[in-house]
């Protein structure tokens, strides 16, 4: 179980960014997490694999576990042993590396079974194989979403965090990643899944959460977020641009409740 | 055309030291986005080691004990003068390798005082004649030495375990770190090998002659070579480093036909080059547009 509990961060010693989240993956699961822009999704990802120090941020209370442990604080090469992986938002890969060396990186920590990993990831995404040689920014943006996923995939994570993957591809791509992520977490992997595409997330999740300026609002199976009024008009229609304009009392009405 | 052969022969002699110093800044760079200005430093203290060393070691064991031994005070630089400065502005971290490089140099200064100290090498001012050019051996070793050098390093960078992550971390720091690369094992390890190339470039320049405390100045010759080569690209300070090798010793083997330039016209060519290159290639001949940002 990778656990996070009270989890407040402070960014700059000032900005409190969130404030009290508390969200479980279970094992071999997959959770959505939603939000809007700004809503503190990739901030509580950079708490979880000890990234906030690169952007001045900080853990101010709370505690985050992974299955049962605490994670050590500012050694993201720590957690990544503890078994959690990231693909981070944008995808990040190194795009003057070669594809291969892009893998070779992911399985930084976990230098003996790159072989039999490269096998691994190779039969889950064939492209790669083809193109192993070639320099990583040239691939399409699909391709390259693929090479985050695998080269997070290369240390063996327990757990897999994935930061809006579907962001920026067109929708037969998104549902390419959509099935590989679904491929992934059938051979075991936990994905917490970071997403603005709620369609995409909650169709393949167990369980989701929405996150709203720091705090999770909703935290219900995935289904019942799929039927829930505010998440599809939101989310899922096309009526309003934003959340907040949207039936804001209502909504506020509903969640205290 | 012997005399400009003969020249060349030079020049890529001492463009191979500059090459060296060269890459030393590159990789400082790379990892770290920071100008080191204290390779010159490590460049003295190097050679001065060597010096001391190469009565029981010999010239290649002295050598190679100067080369580990700049590289470990490198990496004690790092880890207590610069390391805790990560996060400031590049422009500070780089007057701090500055008040490095003055005080390694008073205290390695120390160390020469008044005597005439050698490297002991094998060469001396001996010649050779190749191809009916007369060439003089210690250009050949330096040469081959920094040849040698440059291929290991490139093989580490492509084919290690760390060359990746350094590669990597220069890239995307953020990205290399979620893949649990340490930047402080890059940082590390780039000024190891930042101290331990300016330490043979040192010891490579006093080769033939006695080490001196003003030696130090070559060093200043790879900023101009950096940015020629592009600031980023190890590739571009090798290339960099050659280019104004030959070019210094071309323009010192003709000045003489051009007495109203001055005598010492070789002494600006690199800066002269350095300015006409950046005219036509803002980032070097080599170097990427990326490093605008920093
Ligand atoms: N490095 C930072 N320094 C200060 N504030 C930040 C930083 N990164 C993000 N924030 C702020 O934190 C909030 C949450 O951002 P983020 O976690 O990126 O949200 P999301 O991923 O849900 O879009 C935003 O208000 C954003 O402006
Ligand atoms: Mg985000």
């Amino acid at each position: 179980m990778l656990q996070v509990t009270n989890l407040e961060v402070v960014y700059d010693d000032v900005a409190l960014v969130l404030r009290g989240i508390s969200l479980a993956v279970g094992p071999g699961k997959i959770v959505a997490l939603l939000g809007a822009n700004g809503a503190g999704k990739t901030t509580l990802l950079r708490a979880i694999t000890g990234l906030l120090d690169v952007h001045d941020g900080e853990i101010t209370k709370g505690q985050i576990t992974v299955d049962g442990r605490p994670i050590p604080r500012k050694s993201p090469a720590g957690i990544v042993r503890l078994g959690v992986s990231q693909v981070m938002e944008g995808r990040r890969i190194f795009a003057e590396l070669t594809v291969e060396e892009n893998l070779r990186l992911g399985a930084h920590l976990n230098p003996r079974s790159v072989k039999e990993n490269l096998g691994r990831v190779f039969d889950l995404f064939p492209v790669l194989e083809q193109r192993r040689r070639s320099t990583a920014g040239y691939l399409s943006g699909g391709e390259q979403q693929m090479l985050a996923l695998a080269r997070a995939l290369m240390a063996q994570p327990k757990y897999l965090l994935l930061d809006e993957p579907s962001l920026g591809l067109a929708p037969r791509l998104v549902e390419q990643i959509r099935d590989l992520i679904v491929a992934i977490n059938e051979t075991g992997t936990g994905v917490l899944l970071v997403e603005q595409n709620a369609t995409m997330a909650l169709s393949i999740a167990s369980h989701g959460y929405v996150m709203e300026t720091g705090k999770i609002v909703l935290d219900k199976p995935a289904a019942e977020l799929l039927g829930d009024e505010d998440i599809r008009e939101f989310y899922l229609g096309t009526k309003s641009k934003s959340f907040k304009d949207v039936k804001h009392y209502q909504r506020r009405k509903r969640w205290l409740s | 055309m012997d005399e400009l052969l003969e020249s060349v022969v030079r020049g890529l002699g001492r463009g191979s030291v500059y090459a060296l110093l060269a890459l030393g800044f590159v990789i400082i760079f790379k990892a770290t986005r920071v100008i080191s200005f204290a390779q010159p430093a490590f460049m003295l203290a190097g050679a001065v080691m060597v010096t001391y060393l190469v009565g029981p070691l010999g010239f290649w064991g002295a050598l190679a004990a100067a080369t580990v031994l700049t590289g470990l005070l490198a990496l004690g630089v790092e880890r207590t003068a610069v390391r805790p400065m990560v996060g400031r502005p590049a422009f500070v971290v780089a007057i701090i390798t500055l008040g490095v490089d003055i005080a390694v140099r008073v205290i390695v200064n120390a160390y020469i005082g008044n005597d005439v100290r050698q490297v002991g090498d094998p060469w001396g001012l001996s010649r050779v004649e190749l191809a009916g050019l007369i060439i003089e051996k210690r250009d050949v070793a330096r040469i081959v030495t920094a040849a040698v050098l440059v291929a290991a390093l490139f093989a580490y960078f492509r084919f290690t375990r760390m060359g990746l992550a350094m590669r990597a971390a220069s890239y995307d720091q953020e990205a290399a770190m979620a893949q649990g690369v340490s930047v402080g094992g890059v940082f590390a390890v780039s000024w190891a090998m930042a101290g331990g190339l300016a330490a043979v470039a040192g010891t490579f320049v006093a080769v033939g002659e006695n080490v001196d405390g003003l030696m130090w100045t070559i060093a200043l010759v790879a900023l101009p070579v950096i940015i020629l080569g592009g600031l980023d690209s190890p590739a571009g300070a090798v290339l960099g480093g050659v280019i104004v090798g030959v070019l210094q010793e071309l323009v010192a083997g003709y000045q003489s036909h051009f007495p109203w330039l001055g005598g010492n016209i070789s002494v600006i060519t690199p800066y002269v080059v350095m300015l006409i290159v950046l005219l036509v290639k803002p980032y070097g001949l080599f170097g990427t547009r990326e490093v605008e940002r920093v």
